[in-house]
C-alpha cells in the first residue's frame, strides 16, 4: 500500500467514523437517561434516509435539509412517546422489546412504502465537489463530515456541562427518582434527549448516505448495531468516547475492507466489543458504577 | 380437582392429539400443508421455550436465536446431505476434501449441531456474562449477524457453499419424527426449569443481590442457563434445516429472532405452555395473515392497503400493542393446568351471565 | 482471642475522595450479639457490604473463623486518592465473590428486604438450599437426584414450621404483610445454613411491639441455631436490650465501643447523635 492509498484510506475512514459518531451519540445519550439500548435508532436514521430523498425531488437543497432534520426530529419523539414513555415504571427487558418492535415496525413499513429495492440517495449540491490535493482527491462531504462531527462533539459537551437543561439530563442520568423529586420534569428532558439523538442521526444520514449513494429499508440496521458498539467502545453514557468509538470503528473497517477482508469487516466491530469488554468493561471513557445494596 | 381426573384429562388429551397425527400422517398427501405449519410450529417452540429459559426464566436478554438456529441448522445439513448428491450441491466450488466423506445419521448430527451452538454461547457468554447483562442483547445480536455474514462470504464456499445455500438436505420420513424430537427437546427443558437449577435462575430473574446472598454463583449460573439455551436453539435450527430441505444464510436473519421473540412475548415471558401456544399462534397466523399480501377487492372497489409488505407491517404491529397492552402475553408466567382451564370458562360464562343480568335490571 | 468468629483489621473503604469507612477494626466473638449503630451515612452498611463482598475495601483485612477472607490495599487510581491511615496498608489481596462467603457461612439480610418477590415462601426459602446441593447439572435436570430434592425441601419445610411461617408455604411472598417479609427475609437466611448471621436493620419500619417481639426472637434463634449475630440498627430499645457488645461508627470512624452500659453514657456518642437532632 503505497503512501497516497494509506492516507486516501484514512480520510474515508475518518469520514465514515464521523458519521457513525453521530449516530453513537444518539444511543450513547438515551442509555445514559434511561438504560435502553434503542433498537429503533439505526431505523430512525435510514428513515431520514428516504426524507430527504423525497423532500429534495420537490424542493431545493437548502429548504429540504431543515425539513430532514426537522421531520426526524419529530419522528423521534413522536417514537419515544408512543412506545417509551408508557413503559417507562415496567421491566427493563418490556422497553427493549418495544424498541426491537420499533424497529421492525420502521422497516416493514418503509418496505411496504418503498419497496425492498435500494433508491438512490439524490446528490446535494456542494457535498459530491471533489477535492484534488496533490494524488489525494476526495469529495467535500469527507472533509466536511469529521469537522462537522467534532463541532458537534464540542457543542454537545459545552451544553451537557453548561446549560440548564444540561445540568438536568447529568442529574436525570444519574438518578431518575430523586431527580423527578427535585421538580426536574422527567418527561420533557427524556423528549429533549430524543430530539438531539434524533437530529444528529438525520446529520449523520445526510452525510453517510451521500457516501453510500442509496437507501434500503435494512440499510440502518447493521449501522445501528455497530454504533451501539462504538458508544460502548467510547464508554456508555459518555459523548466524546462515542466520538472516538466511531472513529475507531469507521477507520477499523475501512482498512479491512480495503485489505480485501469486506466479509469480516462486520465482525471486526463485533469482536473489538468482545475484546473491550474483557479488557475495560466501562469502555475508554466510561465510569464504575457502583450499585447500592 | 382431584389427580385421578387430571390424570384422565391427561390421557383423553393426548390421546386425540396422536389420534389427529396418525389421522395426518395416513392422509401425507391431503393435508402436507396443515402438517408443514404443524411441524413448523413444533420446531419454533422449541426455540422459543429455549428462549423464555434464559429471557423469561434467568432475566437474561439475549437476541441471538438466528444465529444459534444456522448453527445447527448448517452443521445438520452438512453432516446428513448425502454424499452422492453433494458434488450437486456444490456445483460451484465443490466441497471440502475432508468434510466431503463424512456422514453422520440425523439424530448424532442433530446433537453435535446443538453442541457448537453451546460452545459458541460460551465463547460470547465467558467475556459477557461476568458484566451487567445489558450487554448480552448487542453481543449476541450482533454474533447472529457475523454468523450470517460469514457463512455467506465467497471464503466459505468449501464448506457453506457461501451465497448458494444448502440443497437436498434429507426430509423427516414422518410427522412423529420431528413432533417426538421436539416433545423431548421441551420436556428436558421443562425438567431442568422445575429442578434446583431452575430455581436458582428463577432467583437470579428476581434479584441478583439476594441470589448472591444465597450463595448462588451468578456467572456460574447464567453461563449455564445461556449455553444451554443455546444448545436447543441449534437443536431446534438443526430441525429446521431437516423440516426444509433447502437453507441459505437468508433464512437466519434477525427477523428469525424477531419471530421467536414474539412468540415468547405473546405466550407469556415465563411461561413454557404459553410460548408453545404462541408458537403455534403466530405460525399459523403468518399463514393465516397472508391474504393482506394480495390485493383484495370488494365488489369493484379496490381495498387499498393490501399488496405485498402489509402483513409484516401488521405483525411489527401486533408485537407493539402486546408489548405496550398486554405486557404479560397470553399466559403470563402461569402454566396450563386443567383448572386454570377450567376458571377460564368459568369467568367467561359466569362474566356474560352477569352482562345478561346487568342489561335485564336495566330494563 | 481464638473463638472470634468476624475480625475486621483497618479497614477503609473510599468512594473516589469520599472515606465512607476509615480504618476501622472490631470484632464478633463466638455467641456473642454485636451491634454496629451510628447515625444515618456513618458507614453501617458500608461495612456490612464489604463483609459480604459486595464491595470490595479500598484497604484492610477481614478474618472469618480466624482465617483471612478478604484483603486489599489501594492500586491504580486510589493510590494518590487514599487518605487512610499509610502504616496500615495492607500488602495481600483476598477476593471473594457475595456466593462464596455465603458458602463459607455468613448469611445476610437487606437493609430494603429483597426477597425473591414473584415466588412462594416455599420457593425463597428452597433456593438457598441450592448451593449445597451435590448432584451435578445432568443429574438434577433429569430429576434424578430426588433423594437429595426431598432432604432439602424437607429441610426448607422445617425451617418454616420452626419460623412459624408454614402458614404462608404456597403464598407470593409480596403478599405477605411487612413485618412477615422481614420475618422470612431472615428465614432464608438461615437455610444457608450459616454461623454468622448478619441482620441489616432488621427492625426498620416496624412498631415498638413488633420490635419486642424481634429481640426475643433474635435472641431464641440464636440458640436454636447455635449462631453468632451481627447487626445495624437504630432502635435503640432493641440494641441495648440484646447486644452483648456494641460499636459506634460516625463519618466512618469508630468513635466508642464497648458495653450497651457504657454506651449509653458515652458522651461522644450522646453527641454524635444528639448534635445531629439539635442541628436538624
Amino acid at each position: 500500500m503505497s503512501l497516497a492509498t494509506f492516507l486516501q484510506h484514512c480520510l474515508t475512514g475518518i469520514s465514515l467514523g464521523g458519521a457513525y459518531a453521530l449516530i453513537a451519540i444518539g444511543y450513547t445519550m438515551v442509555y445514559g437517561i434511561l438504560r435502553l439500548i434503542n433498537f429503533a435508532h439505526g431505523d430512525l436514521f435510514m428513515i431520514a434516509g428516504y426524507l430527504m430523498i423525497f423532500t429534495l425531488a420537490d424542493f431545493p437543497w437548502y429548504i429540504a435539509i431543515p425539513i430532514v432534520l426537522i421531520g426526524t426530529v419529530v419522528i423521534g419523539i413522536v417514537i419515544e412517546r408512543l412506545a417509551y414513555k408508557p413503559l417507562r415504571s415496567a421491566p427493563r427487558m418490556s422497553i427493549m422489546i418495544s424498541a426491537i418492535g420499533v424497529s421492525l415496525l420502521l422497516q416493514n413499513l418503509a418496505t411496504y412504502l418503498f419497496t425492498a429495492l435500494p433508491r438512490g440517495y439524490p446528490e446535494i449540491p456542494y457535498l459530491k465537489r471533489i477535492f484534488q490535493f496533490g494524488t489525494l482527491s476526495a469529495s467535500f462531504v469527507t472533509f466536511l463530515t469529521p469537522i462537522l462531527t467534532m463541532v458537534l462533539v464540542f457543542l454537545m459537551v459545552m451544553m451537557i456541562n453548561k446549560t440548564k437543561i444540561g445540568m438536568a439530563m447529568r442529574a436525570v442520568s444519574k438518578d431518575y427518582e430523586t431527580a423527578e423529586i427535585m421538580g426536574i420534569k422527567i418527561n420533557s428532558v427524556v423528549s429533549f434527549t430524543f430530539a438531539i439523538g434524533s437530529l444528529l442521526a438525520a446529520i449523520g444520514s445526510i452525510l453517510y448516505f451521500t457516501d453510500r449513494m442509496s437507501v434500503n429499508p435494512f440499510s440502518g440496521s447493521l449501522p445501528g448495531l455497530k454504533c451501539f458498539v462504538a458508544a460502548v467502545l467510547g464508554g456508555i453514557g459518555s459523548i466524546p468516547g462515542a466520538m472516538i468509538g466511531g472513529f475507531i470503528l469507521g477507520i477499523g473497517e475501512t482498512f479491512l475492507v480495503a485489505l480485501g477482508f469486506s466479509t469480516f469487516s462486520d465482525a471486526f466491530t463485533f469482536i473489538l466489543l468482545i475484546v473491550m469488554l474483557l479488557v475495560k468493561p466501562t469502555g475508554l471513557f466510561g465510569e464504575k458504577a457502583t450499585e447500592k445494596v | 380437582m382431584k389427580k385421578s381426573t387430571k390424570t384422565l384429562f391427561n390421557i383423553i388429551a393426548v390421546s386425540i392429539i396422536l389420534a389427529i397425527l396418525i389421522f395426518l400422517e395416513m392422509n401425507k398427501r391431503k393435508f402436507s400443508y396443515d402438517i408443514s405449519i404443524i411441524e413448523r410450529s413444533m420446531i419454533y417452540a422449541v426455540a422459543a421455550v429455549a428462549m423464555n429459559l434464559t429471557n423469561g426464566f434467568t432475566g437474561l436478554f439475549s437476541l441471538g436465536q438466528a444465529g444459534f438456529m444456522a448453527i445447527g441448522a448448517y452443521t445438520v445439513a452438512l453432516l446428513t446431505i448425502p454424499v452422492e448428491a453433494r458434488a450437486g450441491v456444490f456445483y460451484v466450488t465443490g466441497m471440502n476434501e475432508f468434510l466431503s466423506k463424512i456422514e453422520l445419521p440425523f439424530i448424532p448430527a442433530l446433537l453435535l449441531g446443538g453442541l457448537f451452538a453451546a460452545i459458541l454461547a460460551g465463547l460470547i457468554g465467558i467475556p459477557v456474562l461476568r458484566l451487567k447483562s445489558d450487554y448480552l442483547a448487542i453481543a449476541t445480536l450482533g454474533f447472529s449477524e457475523i454468523i450470517r455474514s460469514i457463512i455467506a462470504s465467497p471464503q466459505l464456499n468449501m464448506i457453506t457453499n457461501g451465497s448458494y445455500g444448502l440443497k437436498k438436505i434429507p426430509r423427516f420420513s414422518s410427522i412423529f419424527v420431528p413432533i417426538a424430537l421436539c416433545c423431548l427437546c421441551i420436556l428436558i427443558i421443562v425438567l431442568l426449569i422445575n429442578s434446583s437449577y431452575g430455581r436458582a435462575f428463577k432467583a437470579i430473574r428476581e434479584d441478583e443481590t439476594a441470589a448472591e446472598a444465597m450463595g448462588i454463583n451468578l456467572f456460574k449460573h447464567k453461563l449455564t442457563s445461556f449455553m444451554i439455551s443455546s444448545f436447543f436453539t441449534g437443536v431446534a435450527g438443526g430441525l429446521l434445516a431437516s423440516y426444509m430441505g433447502t437453507i441459505d444464510s437468508g433464512t437466519f436473519k434477525i427477523t428469525l429472532t424477531y419471530d421467536i421473540l414474539l412468540i415468547v412475548v405473546l405466550g407469556g415471558m415465563g411461561s413454557v405452555t404459553g410460548s408453545i401456544l404462541g408458537s403455534f399462534l403466530v405460525t399459523a397466523g403468518r399463514e393465516w395473515l397472508r391474504f393482506f399480501d394480495q390485493p383484495l377487492k370488494v365488489g369493484n372497489w379496490q381495498v387499498p392497503l393490501f399488496r405485498t409488505g402489509f402483513r409484516m407491517v401488521v405483525f411489527s404491529v401486533l408485537l407493539m400493542v402486546v408489548v405496550l397492552f398486554y405486557s404479560k402475553g397470553l399466559m403470563g408466567s402461569k402454566e396450563f393446568s386443567w383448572e386454570g382451564l377450567v376458571r377460564f370458562f368459568k369467568n367467561l360464562f359466569t362474566r356474560k351471565q352477569k352482562l345478561n343480568g346487568g342489561v335485564s335490571n336495566g330494563k | 482471642m481464638g473463638n472470634n468468629v468476624l475480625r475486621l483489621e483497618h479497614c477503609t473503604m473510599q468512594f473516589g475522595g469520599v472515606v465512607a469507612v476509615d480504618n476501622f477494626s472490631m470484632e464478633v466473638n463466638e455467641h456473642e450479639i454485636v451491634a454496629l449503630i451510628g447515625p444515618n451515612g456513618a458507614g453501617k452498611t458500608t461495612a456490612f457490604n464489604f463483609v459480604t463482598g459486595v464491595y470490595e475495601p479500598t484497604n484492610g483485612k477481614v478474618f472469618f473463623h480466624d482465617e483471612l477472607m478478604v484483603a486489599n490495599h489501594p492500586a491504580g487510581k486510589m493510590k494518590k486518592l487514599y487518605k487512610g491511615d499509610p502504616d496500615q496498608i495492607c500488602e495481600k489481596i483476598v477476593r471473594k465473590t457475595p456466593d462464596q462467603i455465603t458458602k463459607l457461612g455468613i448469611a445476610r439480610t437487606f437493609q430494603n428486604i429483597r426477597l425473591f418477590k414473584a415466588l412462594t415462601v416455599f420457593e425463597n426459602v428452597l433456593i438457598a438450599k441450592h448451593m449445597h446441593a451435590k448432584s451435578g447439572l445432568l443429574k438434577t435436570a433429569m430429576h434424578l437426584n430426588y433423594r437429595e430434592e426431598i432432604q432439602m425441601r424437607k429441610e426448607a419445610m422445617e425451617l418454616l414450621e420452626m419460623q412459624n411461617l408454614a402458614a404462608y408455604r404456597n403464598d407470593i411472598a409480596s403478599s405477605l404483610p411487612y413485618g412477615q417479609q422481614r420475618h422470612l427475609e431472615i428465614a432464608r437466611a438461615l437455610a444457608t445454613n450459616p454461623t454468622l448471621l448478619l441482620l441489616d436493620e432488621p427492625a426498620a419500619g416496624m412498631n415498638p411491639q413488633e420490635t419486642d417481639e424481634l429481640a426475643a426472637f433474635i435472641k431464641k434463634t440464636k440458640e436454636d441455631f447455635n449462631l453468632t449475630v451481627f447487626l445495624i440498627e437504630h432502635h435503640m430499645d432493641l440494641v441495648m436490650g440484646i447486644s452483648d457488645r456494641i460499636y459506634v461508627l460516625d463519618f466512618g470512624k469508630m468513635i466508642a465501643h464497648g458495653l450497651p452500659a457504657d454506651i449509653q453514657n458515652n458522651d461522644r456518642v450522646i453527641q454524635a447523635y444528639l448534635g445531629v437532632e439539635e442541628n436538624a
